[in-house]
């Protein structure tokens, strides 16, 4: 038992799966006051929602008996761009780079910007926006009349390659996305100027790294302030994952991502995009 | 009847201290050191490139130190023309040499490099608690993470990056070497340097030219395209060859970050005069070949007697001149006939 720990620790990286362990009988859920977030004018970004049709998936840290159920949404086609979230902080002033509450934001929030409504230098304004907080990428997502994907959400269109919906079984799916992810400034380019997924989602590996609704639910850090927290048994569950999915270090790399994020933190390759529930009744 | 039970007791005394004796002394090293208070203003360990590391201890007394690692991402040369995007500590493959005493009060910086793409961490073997400090010190691209530990055991200890994927980071050149030294400091010699050995897995052939693609499949497979010391081949070899003058006694501080193979380490032509088994604290003597696991170190001393060049490998000998796992030391100086003459 002990032994089987131990490999899962190391396959995983030792750190975030000890700690969340640890924390799914401490950490208590906390709500963000609500109303610094409540108040935000209404934004009618110009993008192209997906319908995906959910499905029972498997989590990358979980065992055949914790498949988890994943109901139909719509997903933004592509991430957020540089213009569609300096349209949002001119009609939201409160998430310009001067106004941002500290506890909302860390200090390289938009740090490439020129000033308060100037994109940086030589910046597309169709590429992702990047140095965005997951607070202020909430904050944005509701605005739109939208929210943030949940990691299961996220990951379960992340499983989708150009031809199949699941390609997690291909041996070419984990190795292509490795060298892909060990490229930098990608966050650099357009969104769309690259093939769509199954789904016809574009860019989910190629630009950015993205917010999620529920990043923290496997991480380490204690900021309960922000933490939703809601285990769901992907991690302390005890038995080996797939052979595949011990092979698929493009999935562990996203996880060690998220896992070094607080709420508060913005950085230079980390966007987000926006999702929805079919009903049309957000979250 | 008396004898029997004469027998019995004594077996059972014997049992008695065979059990008490090794818990006895492990537990008094570690409570000893923890009590080792810490003086004077804090000190910045200094940052040296491989294969030189900051100067000995000494017999200074236990302080506070602070060591600075800046995670990296970025292309560097593994061999003549052959390119590859090494993750490093410090920029340098093997990274920043860490030297401290036992009972010193680390405080250790971890940044991440702004451009990074992927989050790091460091795991330090010399460590006691849990991850060795991965879990205090998991980073995003552009922030830092500080950690504080104290130097409980003495011995040379292998560092590393701990982030999921694990085999990933290290494979990738995030590995480096911590020294505690004991109370006093080592005994002193003449040159001291610092080496260590490292797989990488390409996509392309050994010396295949160009920007070179990680291997995962090889990786997993254990079959690596080169085997190096200090991050490139010949990175000991040529101009960039380790230097003595006979008479003169040298210490290797060997780690191999790995990940996969044990490396069977030897000079050509010397015979260690001593080697710090597995860099804990005991010392065995005139040993040809030394056996350091992925993952460990050792400490090798010798006096080099006679001029030429001695040849340093990995003794799991195709890996040497195949791979890339050969360096040399230049000892330079009068010859001594009685030691080595050839005749005819």
């Amino acid at each position: 038992m002990y032994k089987i720990f131990k490999i899962l620790m190391y396959a995983g990286g030792f750190f975030f799966l000890m700690a969340s362990c640890e924390k799914a009988n401490t950490l208590t859920s906390a709500k963000v006051s609500s109303d610094t977030l409540d108040k935000e004018v209404a934004i009618t970004p110009d993008v192209k929602m997906v319908l995906i049709n959910g499905g029972e998936y498997q989590p990358f840290y979980g065992t055949d008996s914790s498949l988890v159920e994943v109901k139909d949404f719509l997903l933004d086609e592509r991430p957020v761009t540089n213009a569609e979230f300096l349209d949002f902080v001119k009609k939201n002033p409160k998430w310009k780079r001067s106004k941002i509450k500290a506890l909302f934001a860390d200090d390289t929030y938009l740090q490439d910007w020129q000033d308060d409504e100037t994109l940086p230098k030589n910046a597309d304004p169709e590429a992702a926006v990047t140095f965005v907080s997951w607070f202020a990428a909430k904050a944005y997502a509701k605005a739109a009349g939208k929210r943030l994907p949940t990691l299961d959400e996220w990951e379960y269109v992340a499983m989708a390659d150009e031809e199949s919906a699941n390609a997690r079984d291909k041996p070419t799916y984990s190795a292509h996305l490795i060298n892909l992810y060990n490229e930098k400034d990608r966050q650099k380019n357009k969104v769309k100027s690259s093939a769509p997924n199954y789904w016809g989602v574009y860019n989910m590996f190629d630009l950015v790294w993205e917010w999620t609704d529920d990043f923290n639910s496997i991480m380490t850090t204690s900021d309960s302030r922000t933490a939703e927290f809601d285990d769901k048994g992907l991690f302390c569950a005890s038995a080996a994952t797939s052979t595949t999915d011990v092979l698929n270090y493009a999935s562990f790399m996203r996880y060690a991502f998220r896992s070094s994020l607080k709420a508060s933190y913005t950085v230079g390759n980390l966007g987000f995009r926006c999702a929805k529930d079919t009903t049309n009744s957000t979250k | 009847m008396k004898r029997i039970v004469t027998c019995f007791t004594l077996a059972l005394l014997t049992l008695q201290a065979c059990k008490q004796n090794p818990s006895e002394n492990s537990s008094a090293k570690s409570e000893n050191t923890m009590d080792i208070a810490v003086s004077g203003d804090a000190i910045n360990q200094s940052i040296v490139n491989p294969p030189m590391l900051p100067a000995p201890i000494g017999d200074r007394a236990a302080k506070k130190v602070v060591v600075r690692l800046e995670a990296t991402e970025e292309v560097g040369e593994l061999a003549d023309g052959v390119t590859y995007k090494f993750w490093t500590f410090n920029s340098t493959v093997p990274g920043t040499f860490i030297r401290i005493r036992v009972g010193d009060e680390v405080e250790l910086h971890v940044t991440n490099r702004s451009d990074s793409v992927m989050p790091h961490n460091i795991d330090l073997h010399a460590v006691n608690g849990p991850g060795g400090g991965a879990e205090a010190t998991n980073v995003a691209p552009g922030k830092e993470a500080i950690f504080n530990f104290k130097a409980l055991n003495p011995g040379l200890y292998v560092y590393h990056c701990a982030a999921a994927p694990v085999p990933l980071h290290i494979a990738n050149g995030m590995y480096g070497l911590i020294l505690v030294e004991p109370a006093g400091g080592l005994p002193k010699v003449d040159r001291e340097y610092y080496v260590m050995q490292g797989e990488f897995y390409t996509k392309g052939k050994t010396d295949e030219k160009g920007l070179q693609e990680f291997d995962q499949d090889k990786g997993v497979d254990e079959r690596p395209t080169y085997v190096v010391f200090n991050g490139k081949k010949n990175a000991l070899m040529g101009a960039n060859a380790l230097e003595a003058k006979v008479g003169e006694t040298v210490r290797f501080f060997v780690g191999n970050g790995g990940p996969n193979l044990v490396s069977s380490f030897h000079v050509i032509g010397e015979i260690f005069d001593r080697v710090y088994v597995e860099g804990g604290s005991k010392i065995n003597e005139n040993v040809q070949t030394t056996v350091i696991p992925a993952g460990g170190a050792a400490i090798v001393e010798f006096k080099v007697e006679e001029p030429g060049n001695y040849i340093i490998v990995d003794h799991s000998i195709f890996r040497a001149f195949n791979k890339g796992a050969i360096g040399m030391l230049k000892v330079t100086g009068e010859k001594n006939p009685k030691i080595y003459n050839k005749v005819q």
